[in-house]
């Protein structure tokens, strides 16, 4: 399944990008298991989301919590806890 | 009369006042966020995501008008860079009566600090950069709102 990433903050500046389209294996169903496949996917991934509970995620457009399943996701946001105020 | 902008330009807080309090409201509570010079800082930038910012201030604002008896509103956050003593963020909130302007005003500062996509990043004189972390503090505020 071909996926849109988008990253925001120190996450965008771990990855080197602010987005990129990924081909998800099979079995990532939810936002935990994309963060584990991220995390192992290369080194950028690794230094990203080494720490998952510092992640937070957004999935086309709406804040979702890490078990959210990824099923007719088409964009799925990944980011720090916000700073905002 | 409900007004949410996400703006890179300065936030002109006395002509937002003027357009706010247009009609004249029985009470109005505002809050101004200005960027602090802590620590030799030179510039605060603020990140937003192009669509989400706005539409979770805009989701605030409607709670709030849902909670509150409120004559208008408006809530105002600037992103890009900024130097010290620049307006980050401004809410007016306008009621009949004190107790929900204040109230309105209070939840909606606590909330966006916690519900809205924006990411504050300090560059200080000696070219030290670094993205400000979230405090626990603040999720225990927004928190409250929900009790």
């Amino acid at each position: 399944m071909a996926l849109n990433l988008a990253y925001f903050a120190w996450v965008r500046d771990r990855m080197g990008v602010a987005d990129e389209v990924v081909e998800l294996p099979a079995d990532i169903a939810d936002l935990t298991a994309l963060l584990t496949w991220l995390a192992g996917r290369d080194e950028r991934g690794a230094l990203a989301f080494a720490e998952p509970q510092r992640i937070r995620a957004a999935i086309d457009g709406v804040m979702m919590g890490p078990g959210a399943p990824l099923a007719d996701a088409r964009e799925v946001a990944l980011f720090p806890p916000v700073t905002g105020g | 009369m409900i007004r949410v902008a996400v703006q890179p330009a300065a936030i002109d807080v006395g002509a937002e006042f003027d357009l706010h309090d247009a009609g004249g409201h029985g009470a109005s509570a505002s809050f101004i966020g200005r960027v602090r010079g802590d620590g030799d800082l030179t510039e605060l930038f603020l990140e937003h995501h192009p669509a989400m910012t706005e539409a979770g201030l805009g989701d605030l604002a409607h709670a709030a008008a849902d909670r509150w008896q409120l004559a208008a509103l408006t809530l105002i956050h600037r992103v890009g860079a900024m130097a010290p003593g620049d307006t980050i963020v401004l809410v007016l909130a306008s009621s009949p009566h004190r107790s929900g302007a204040l109230a309105a005003c209070e939840f909606l500062i606590d909330r966006l600090k916690t519900d809205v996509m924006l990411w504050k990043r300090e560059t200080f004189a000696d070219g030290r950069v670094a993205w400000v972390e979230a405090r626990a503090g603040d999720e225990v505020r927004a928190e409250r709102w929900n009790q």
